[in-house]
This record gives C-alpha cells, sequence and structure tokens, in this order.
C-alpha cells in the first residue's frame, strides 16, 4: 500500500512539472480587431432588404388575340375592380372605400347562386376533389382594372385586399372541412382547398385617362 | 487595530475588454443573419416601398433578378429628369431593354432552373400604374411571367 501511494505521488511529481512547463498562450488582444473588421465588411456589402413581396404570375403574351371566339365570362361571374387615376375604387358598377372591399370580395366568393333581390352571384360546378367530396367550386373571377395614372401605392393595396379575400377563405374552408387553419394543412390537404377556392385574378389593360 | 494603508495613490482600475471580442462576434452574427448581400448600387432613390399584408417569401435567392423604379437619384436627375426611371442591373435603361435583360438574366442561370426566374419588382409607392403596366407588357412579351410585387409587411387592421 505504501509503495502504491509512493508510485502515484512520483506519477503526480512528474505531471505536475510537465504542467509548469511553459506554454505560450495564443494572444487574443487582436481578436476583437478582425472580429470588428468582420462586422463592417457586413455592414457595408449588405443591405436589409426584405425578399418579400405579392407573388403574382402573369399571363403569356399574345400577339394576336384570337378573334373567332373570344373567351366570354357570364356578367354575373365577375367581380370587377375598377381603380380610377384618383385611386378612387369602383366596385361592381358602385363606388366603394377599399375597407370595405375584403369583405364584398369574400361575399361573393363564398356565395353560390342563390340570387337576392339587389345582389347577383357568380355561377358553380360541382367537382369531385379529392379527400373533401362532391362541392360546389365557384365560377367566380375578380377582375381588377387600373388607369395609367393610379399610384402603384392604392394598386397594390387593392391586390392585397383581394389576395387577402382569398386567404380568408381559404382559411374558412380549411377548418369546415380539415379543422385546421389552412397554413397547418399537409400538402395532399392544401392542395384539395387550392382546388376548392381557385384563385383567379384577371388584370385587364390600363386605361389611360388620368394619363402618366 | 486594524491597519489602513495609505501608500500609493488610488487608480483606477480599468475596464477589461476580455469580453469585447464576444460582444461584436455577436453583432457580427446578427447582422450575417439579417441582412442580405448587395446586389447592385442603386442609381435611383432608394424605393419606398408599398406595405401589404398577404406576403410570401421569395423562395430561391438565386432565381431572383430585381427591376427598381423610383426616381433618379438626385445627382442623376440632371441627365434623367425626375420622372420614375427604371434601373436594370447597374443602370438606368429605357423600358424597352427589359426583354433583352430578361435574356441576359435567363442565360446566367442554369438551364433546368431558367423557368423558375422570378422578377422581383421594387417600386416606389409613389409610382403611377402607367409605367408600370409597360414593364408588365415587356415581361409578358420577354415570357418572364413570374413577377414579385417586393412590399413591406404591415400589421394587420384587426
Amino acid at each position: 500500500m505504501a509503495q502504491l501511494q509512493k508510485s502515484c505521488a512520483i506519477i503526480f511529481k512528474k505531471h505536475t512539472i510537465m504542467a509548469r512547463r511553459p506554454f505560450p498562450e495564443i494572444n487574443s488582444a487582436s481578436m476583437a480587431d478582425i472580429a470588428f473588421m468582420l462586422l463592417i465588411f457586413f455592414l457595408v456589402a449588405t443591405t436589409m432588404d426584405s425578399d418579400k413581396g405579392i407573388f403574382r404570375v402573369l399571363p403569356p403574351y399574345i400577339d394576336k388575340p384570337i378573334q373567332d371566339e373570344p373567351i366570354k365570362v357570364l356578367d354575373k361571374n365577375l367581380f370587377v375592380v375598377l381603380i380610377n387615376k384618383d385611386d378612387r375604387l369602383m366596385v361592381e358598377k358602385k363606388p366603394m372605400h377599399p375597407d370595405d372591399l375584403r369583405k364584398a370580395c369574400k361575399d361573393f366568393l363564398t356565395n353560390m347562386n342563390n340570387d337576392e333581390a339587389d345582389k347577383i352571384y357568380p355561377e358553380y360546378n360541382v367537382e369531385t376533389i379529392e379527400g373533401i367530396g362532391n362541392v360546389k367550386v365557384t365560377k367566380g373571377i375578380v377582375s381588377i382594372q387600373n388607369d395609367r395614372g393610379t399610384s402603384y401605392d392604392k394598386y397594390i393595396e387593392i391586390q392585397n385586399e383581394i389576395v387577402a379575400a382569398y386567404n380568408e377563405v381559404k382559411d374558412e374552408y380549411s377548418k369546415q372541412y380539415f379543422r385546421k387553419p389552412f397554413k397547418d394543412l399537409n400538402e395532399d390537404q392544401q392542395k384539395a382547398i387550392k382546388a376548392l377556392i381557385p384563385q383567379r385574378i384577371s388584370e385587364a389593360e390600363p386605361k389611360n385617362i388620368g394619363g402618366k | 487595530m486594524a491597519k489602513f494603508r495609505k501608500d500609493g495613490k488610488k487608480v483606477a482600475p480599468g475596464i477589461s475588454t476580455a469580453s469585447l471580442p464576444d460582444i461584436v462576434f455577436m453583432l457580427l452574427f446578427f447582422f450575417m443573419v439579417t441582412t442580405t448581400m448587395r446586389e447592385s448600387t442603386l442609381l435611383v432613390k432608394k424605393p419606398k416601398l408599398p406595405k401589404a399584408t398577404e406576403l410570401t417569401k421569395l423562395e430561391k435567392k438565386s432565381l431572383v433578378s430585381s427591376i427598381y423604379v423610383s426616381t433618379p437619384s438626385i445627382d442623376l436627375q440632371a441627365v434623367f429628369g425626375t420622372q420614375p426611371v427604371v434601373q436594370l442591373n447597374e443602370s438606368i435603361e429605357d423600358i424597352s431593354k427589359i426583354a433583352r435583360f430578361v435574356q441576359l438574366e435567363r442565360e446566367a442561370r442554369n438551364p433546368n432552373d431558367r423557368d423558375f426566374l422570378t422578377m422581383n419588382l421594387k417600386v416606389d409607392s409613389k409610382t403611377k400604374m402607367g409605367i408600370i403596366s409597360d414593364i408588365k407588357m415587356e415581361l409578358r412579351k420577354a415570357n418572364a411571367l413570374k413577377l414579385n410585387y417586393s412590399a413591406l409587411p404591415k400589421a394587420n387592421k384587426k
């Protein structure tokens, strides 16, 4: 036992001697300078630009529109939004405040063929959608027409309101059929909801009344 | 009896700078995460983007080309006037050059990804729609149909 203790002491002693050997430490005083340099590089070379926006797919360009049979859309299937050069809004031949647009658009998208005295709603197709079954799908199309003098700000506001209306309807349907908000659905369910309420936004060529 | 030291002047202890690198690194990482690389120097005034709530994030940054529309910066107003102009890459160009721009941007991409090229419109909110309509028409002619109206998030009205 005593012998073991002795040998241990020797080993311990050896180690302490080895640990005491001067080991050059890396000087970290310049670390801050290096980090500052990197920081300044990133401050200069980058921007805080947002990469978010309203995504849209444009219709392909047709050189000469086919004259024989223009696609006819029934008047009742169209939700016409007009914006004039003074950024005033006319929806379905009546002036409207932009704040009311979302509600009006939702109303148009969710009601189908139950005409009332003063309101006309769009037609529907009965379609079979996987995961939901046989359902009515609206034939409604939202049509936006702006003037060349309309401000971009107002144009985006109106686009946003209409996309918001579509998104709210999607959410409502998701809750109705899958009991979850749209963003929590899986891919197939989202596809089903998208088929149930297809986002049809048409943009007509702008008029030139207000000028540039 | 307690002894009070009276020898030597009092020297204020130096502030330790040992944590300075850590603080700077923290700032560095913050900026690395929140910012994106600057694509081109702006020749137009920085566009004040419109605000919207229903935003989608652009997925692939490498497949996005930006088109800026704003009034020329003050030192260039003598040349280009004060009406909104279009900036493509590093220069202010006429709207008719957009087709060429789209073609060049496509050629710079991987052939498999060319169809997914998205045009990011960064437009000042005070711009009139006339110029935007012209740009959209040119993009349609150039068959660049994916479009993103760049906008800033806005708090929902509810």
